[in-house]
């Protein structure tokens, strides 16, 4: 579903990724983690067509990245800390107006079908910037998946929200993952995206080092791999 | 919970609802916030009366100096909204959401264009009248509202495409103005010239070559947002 050949991007004189190889197969969930600096963000947004890569070859549901962006597009959904939401709109104008972006059908059945989802129906008439931050993110989402994506790109969701909101994005994000969806996710928070992703893979100066199956943890905790993938 | 949409995937989103859906979401949000707009109509408004108060003007002298005091008053008016129109997208990452649309960017920069020159307009409807009044200034003349609008639209094009440059930048307020108004100087020397020509009715041949510099202006500037816009934003 997601293939990265030797990915590099660099901006001006700082090189970012240095030759990044990376597969995700379809409906796989994978946790990119990596320190602070590591070029998850800038990996994340090249997938998602926001940012050119500098050299590289990617192909993203069988369509190449940058000369098939568009296509690309109509396939992803991606969340990340900052909502993507107008403040001025209600719920329901916000979706409306990336449905119509997206050309959604039948929007109105849509738009009751995803606020369901996200837990907000009974606030769709209410202004984002009424909203606290958890039902900003659980929009987000929302947002996201307007157009039932087949790949999703989480960049750090989790940031700014509380316990409460945590576990019910985490639980949004299991029923989001459950419909056979291929999941990227970054994150710092390892606790949570231990009990989330199938697979690990350790980002660490602009290169996949280390990459762990679940299943293969074995006895060692995730943070125990994750220590380990950056001495090594 | 199954969830599926039906997405038309096999052809880009039509490019007329694209700009559609984004100029509604902006009169929709600025509706709400009249954030916007009511920035720009008391600065325009305060211009206006303060250049009234501060030059005692002769009733000959006023239709020499009232195209450049209209125009002066659109021009810093017209740069607030840019600013303030482009942040909105940049604060809460909504303009990132516009570039994840399977849609051509251009589509996106016409949008925004569309949107920047309705609040334009709407300023300039609430201006003109008060002008008016206050320099005792007849300006509700044909030729000269066709040159305030196509004076607007040569403004709100490379103004559209400057602010979504400089609203990359920390210091965007002070660097939009900058950038912009030495490149949209032909349009405000043309403008003004062809208003003033209006009002003292000089002959249309005249006012004609400035004219002529506005459409061109407008056709060349669009046409060049419509090529650089996708370069423009992406990193």
């Amino acid at each position: 579903m997601i293939s990265v050949r030797k990915l590099v991007k660099r901006f001006g004189t700082k090189t970012v990724l240095r030759g990044l190889d990376f597969e995700a197969r379809q409906g796989e969930f994978v946790a990119i983690l990596g320190p602070n600096g590591a070029g998850k963000t800038t990996f994340l947004r090249i997938l998602a067509s926001l940012s050119r890569p500098t050299l590289g070859d990617l192909q993203i549901a069988g369509y190449r990245l940058p000369a098939q962006a568009a296509a690309v597009r109509s396939r992803l959904g991606v969340v990340t800390h900052l909502p993507l939401l107008y403040g001025d709109l209600s719920a329901e104008e916000n979706l409306r107006f990336y449905g119509r972006m997206y050309q959604v059908e039948n929007l109105n059945e849509r738009i009751t079908e995803v606020l369901n989802l996200v837990g907000l129906f009974q606030y769709r008439r209410e202004l984002v910037r009424t909203f606290s931050r958890g039902m900003q993110q659980r929009l987000s989402i929302g947002r996201a998946i307007i157009h039932d994506p087949e790949v999703m790109l989480f960049d750090e969701p989790h940031t700014g929200l509380d316990q409460d909101a945590c576990d019910m994005l985490d639980a949004l994000l299991r029923n989001v993952a459950a419909l056979g969806r291929t999941v990227l996710i970054t994150s710092h928070d390892l606790a949570r995206v231990e009990s989330l992703a199938g697979r690990f893979d350790v980002l660490s100066r602009g290169v996949i080092t280390s990459s762990v199956e679940r299943s293969n943890l074995g006895q060692r905790n995730l943070l125990d791999f994750y220590r380990g993938a950056l001495v090594n | 919970m199954q969830i599926q949409a039906a997405v038309n995937r096999s052809q880009p989103s039509s490019y007329l609802k694209t700009i559609g859906a984004i100029v509604w979401k902006d009169l929709a949000a600025e509706l709400r916030s009249r954030e916007l707009l009511a920035a720009m109509l008391v600065f325009a408004l305060l211009v206006v009366i303060i250049f009234n108060f501060a030059i005692e003007l002769q009733p000959a002298l006023r239709l020499t100096i009232t195209p450049g005091v209209l125009w002066v008053t659109f021009a810093f008016a017209g740069t607030l909204g840019l600013n303030r129109s482009m942040a909105i997208e940049k604060d809460r990452g909504c303009l990132d959401g516009l570039l994840l649309a399977p849609v051509d960017r251009s589509a996106i920069y016409f949008g925004k264009a569309v949107s920047n020159l309705a609040f334009m307009m709407i300023v300039e409807v609430i201006v003109l009248p008060v002008y008016a009044l206050l320099y005792n200034v007849n300006l509700f003349q044909p030729g000269l509202l066709l040159t305030i609008l196509l004076g607007s639209i040569g403004y709100v094009a490379v103004g559209t495409l400057l602010s979504s440059m400089a609203v990359q930048a920390r210091t965007r307020d002070a660097l939009l103005p900058i950038m912009l108004f030495p490149v949209v100087l032909p349009v405000l020397l043309a403008a003004v010239k062809a208003s003033g020509g209006f009002l003292q009715q000089v002959p249309m041949n005249t006012i004609w070559p400035w004219l002529n510099i506005l459409i061109v202006y407008d056709v060349v500037f669009t046409a060049i947002a419509f090529m650089v816009f996708d370069f423009i934003v992406e990193e």
